[in-house]
């Protein structure tokens, strides 16, 4: 049973990112949201390639056969880190101007606004 | 081994609803920023080093300076419009 | 829809969803248990054809390498949309000073002295993450990051005017947009020798010094030089209106 506790947090985490943005009244609030959901990807990917008595990837001061966690995974996660900070900055910018436009960040207003 | 990894992950399951629920930007901006600290230690104790120096620079620092500097932009712009209703 | 409206119908949409998790989940090994066969396929050859310890990095910089340089470009193209959704407007109230903004910021002893020393270490420990990617964690990106928060604890010490040059610097830009094209760069490179686009095609050097695994150390570089300038181009972007008034007062 606690051998599937990751999948479940990862699904937990990613239910929890979604109620936010569904019932969020702040568009910066909803952005936040949006990277709580990200990372719910990164606990599944860990679940997938973690192995017990692993260590770290790194054969700097270990012998090359021992047994280590798969680094493809981590490499996918680190895209995946780098992705969340580029669509987040980009969201970011335009909430923005949806303020500047608009002049109000909630999301319900915003859809009166346009009409 | 297996005691601190089930530990971390409740951890990570208990704060995501933490900044999920706080509603104020302000006060997400903080709870992002432990957040990002929790996943770290995540990545730690899973063995994943690399992604784990990532998610600190990028979930701890980056992404709460983006939402205050968003903050702060759109303060000064709501500023600006008070300004200009007030001049008419 | 009002808001009550909508819960109800995301609690209904999660009461089908959870249970299509747990449908999807239900075949996974349990966790701990690792069955596949790139994992210790990698493991085993990469320190003797890359000359590098660090497995993920070479995974991120050679074997996947292509991936590697589409992610930087995500990076570079949404800078760029940041960028173009603040660009100056017609109607930038100029002369007009919404808040007063200081020379220097009021702060304590402890913060200024504390921020002044960090400064110093934390450009060395960033160039330092970013030159050793290949043999110990870390690499360009992250290396990359810690640089462009240097400025950020300049600003903390109180120095509003030092953290305002570094980030309008003009060699900023040319850093992101050197560390972008470098990277594709010398992906073109390996192709005048005949090879594939992103041939590893440097001389890769003894396992474990600084100048080893060919051009993983390269691109490693190149990508912490292009996220450093990416992210000052950044904070930039958002700062530019109070940093440009500032400018004009002194004037």
């Amino acid at each position: 049973m606690l051998n599937y506790l990751a999948y479940a947090v990862a699904a937990w985490v990613f239910l929890w990112g979604l109620y936010g943005i569904v019932t969020s009244k702040n568009l910066v609030h909803q952005v936040v949201c949006l990277a709580i959901l990200q990372t719910s990807t990164y606990v599944l990917l860990l679940a997938i390639g973690f192995k017990i008595g692993g260590t770290a990837p790194i054969f700097a001061d270990i012998p090359v056969g021992t047994p280590v966690v798969d680094p493809l995974v981590q490499a996918l996660m680190l895209t995946d880190v780098v992705v969340e900070a580029t669509v987040a900055a980009l969201l970011l910018s335009m909430v923005v101007k949806a303020n500047e436009v608009a002049g109000t960040v909630d999301p319900e207003e915003l859809r009166i606004l346009m009409g | 081994m297996r005691l601190l990894q089930c530990v971390v992950l409740l951890l990570v399951a208990i704060t995501a609803p933490g900044v999920v629920l706080s509603r104020d930007p302000k006060c997400q901006v903080v709870t992002l920023s432990f957040y990002g600290l929790i996943c770290a230690l995540m990545f730690f104790i899973f063995q994943a080093p690399d992604v784990a120096l990532s998610q600190i620079t990028i979930g701890a620092v980056m992404l709460p300076l983006m939402i205050l500097l968003t903050l702060t932009k759109m303060r000064r712009q709501n500023l600006r419009r008070e300004q200009e209703k007030k001049r008419r | 829809m009002s808001s009550r409206q909508r819960t109800t119908l995301f609690l209904i949409a999660v009461a089908g969803l959870a249970p299509l998790f747990a449908w999807g989940f239900r075949n996974l090994p349990p966790m701990g248990d690792y069955r596949g066969p790139y994992g210790y396929a990698v493991t085993q050859v990469a320190v003797y054809e890359r000359h590098a310890t660090d497995v993920v990095n070479a995974i991120n910089y050679d074997y996947r390498g292509f991936d590697t340089l589409g992610e930087e470009f995500i990076l570079f193209a949404s800078i760029l949309g940041v960028l173009l959704l603040f660009r100056p407007s017609g109607d930038d109230h100029k002369g007009k000073k919404q808040a007063q903004v200081e020379d220097a910021l009021p702060v304590s002893d402890t913060l200024r002295v504390g921020m002044q020393a960090m400064a110093g270490t934390m450009v060395i420990f960033g160039l330092y993450i970013a030159a050793h990617g290949q043999l110990t964690p870390g690499g360009g990106f992250q290396g990359g990051v810690i640089l462009a928060t240097v400025p950020l604890v300049v600003y903390l010490s109180g120095d509003v005017k030092t953290f305002e040059a570094i980030v309008s610097n003009p060699l900023t830009k040319l850093a992101e947009c050197g560390g972008a094209g470098g990277y594709a760069i010398i992906g073109a490179l390996a192709m005048l020798g005949g090879a594939h686009f992103l041939t590893n095609f440097l001389p890769l050097g003894q396992t474990g010094d600084l100048f080893s695994s060919g051009t993983i150390a390269v691109i490693s570089v190149t990508v912490g030089v292009e996220v450093t300038g990416g992210f000052l181009v950044l904070m930039r972007s958002y700062l530019r209106e109070i940093i440009e008034e500032r400018l004009q007062g002194e004037e």
